[in-house]
């Protein structure tokens, strides 16, 4: 069995509970996906599938379209690389990948793409301070200092400066599934998940899922005689 | 049909038309231990906020002369019913002058609402 699923960021709304709690939620539109090519042990050297998303229709170009062919199945624009469960059924190229992998209250993981923010100083990327706006600071937004200055005469390499800030590959772990919606392939987290409304992202069961926190019963300390 | 509107019509719950100056009864479940009982709160809207799934609207009452108000969002479980009692003419969509009128002067001008 498959153990992640492609999806798209719909959106953010909310969702009430049974017993009326209310949950932030992320809705996701996962799958359906196929199996366009199985990695194996013997070939790859490991075991993963590549699936795709059946989304909409997709020119491929010539050499794209023979990866498919080989698979027999349609061509889909947007193809992930997702792990297969250990001691399952080996999938083969052409079998379905539906959101009906996950149940709810499972742990998922989501991996996306960022936000893009372009170039942005040290105060928005890095979180640095900053000085004063006023009282004659006349030290705003600037980074400060990088560092000794003859020795060691550079600066030290990893050193957080201004730049390129956002569309990053975000791994947000252990988010809840709230709803599973079979039938309109929808798939509710609890939380944000990265990335803008539209774009893709990959689900999988949670790498390093914690167990439930059961509530604690806790007994009442006896008064008086023991 | 988009999945967003999917998500959010399946949990809307039929509500009776609420306004700003409105008097409701709240029937709110109210859990104890492991029973359940329904609670009534009445009082005067003074805020409503639309937004589908996510609106919510403030009820204000005087509760033994101490100002008590309570959110509600509209599609909530746990509120199990809206009875609008009676509504009020008001000039404006915010009624949080309210809070600092008391006694006569925080009387309302009753509108029979055509329905």
């Amino acid at each position: 069995m498959v153990t992640g699923i492609i999806g798209r960021k719909v959106g953010m709304t909310q969702l009430f509970l049974d017993d009326g709690t209310l949950e932030p939620a992320t809705v996701l539109k996962a799958g359906p996906c196929v199996v366009v090519q199985a990695k194996t042990q013997q070939g790859e050297g490991y075991d993963a599938v590549q699936i795709g998303f059946v989304d909409g229709k997709y020119a491929a170009n010539k050499p794209t379209a023979g990866h498919f062919k080989r698979a027999q199945v349609p061509a889909t624009r947007v193809r992930r690389e997702v792990g297969v469960a250990k001691g399952a059924s080996a999938p083969a190229p052409g079998d379905q990948v539906l959101v009906s992998i996950f149940n709810q209250g499972e742990r998922v993981d989501v991996v996306g793409t960022s936000k893009g923010h372009g170039f942005q100083g040290v105060v928005k990327r890095h979180h640095f301070r900053g000085g004063d706006k006023s009282h004659g600071s006349m030290f705003h937004r600037a980074p400060g200092s990088i560092g000794a200055s003859s020795y060691p005469s550079r600066v030290m390499p990893g050193m957080r400066a201004h730049g390129h800030m956002g569309v990053d590959r975000i791994t947000v772990r252990n988010l809840k599934v709230l709803k599973v919606d079979a039938e309109n392939n929808l798939l509710l987290v609890k939380g944000a998940v990265p990335g803008a409304a539209g774009g893709y992202v990959v689900i999988r069961k949670a790498v390093a899922a914690k167990p439930e926190p059961q509530p604690q019963l806790q007994e009442k300390p006896k008064k008086g005689k023991k | 049909m988009t999945s967003m509107e999917m998500v959010e019509k399946a949990q809307q719950v039929e509500r009776p038309r609420v306004e700003p100056g409105d008097t409701v009864r709240v029937h709110v479940r109210v859990k104890e231990g492991d029973k359940e009982r329904i609670q009534i709160f009445e009082g005067v809207v003074i805020n409503l906020r639309r937004g589908g799934i996510r609106a919510t609207f403030t009820v204000r009452k005087v509760s033994f002369g101490q100002g008590v108000e309570r959110i509600f969002p509209m599609h909530s479980p746990n509120v199990q019913k809206i009875d609008v009692v009676r509504s009020a003419k008001v000039r404006r969509a915010k009624l949080y002058f309210l809070r600092d009128l008391k006694g006569k002067a925080a009387r309302m001008k009753e509108v029979k609402k055509s329905k």
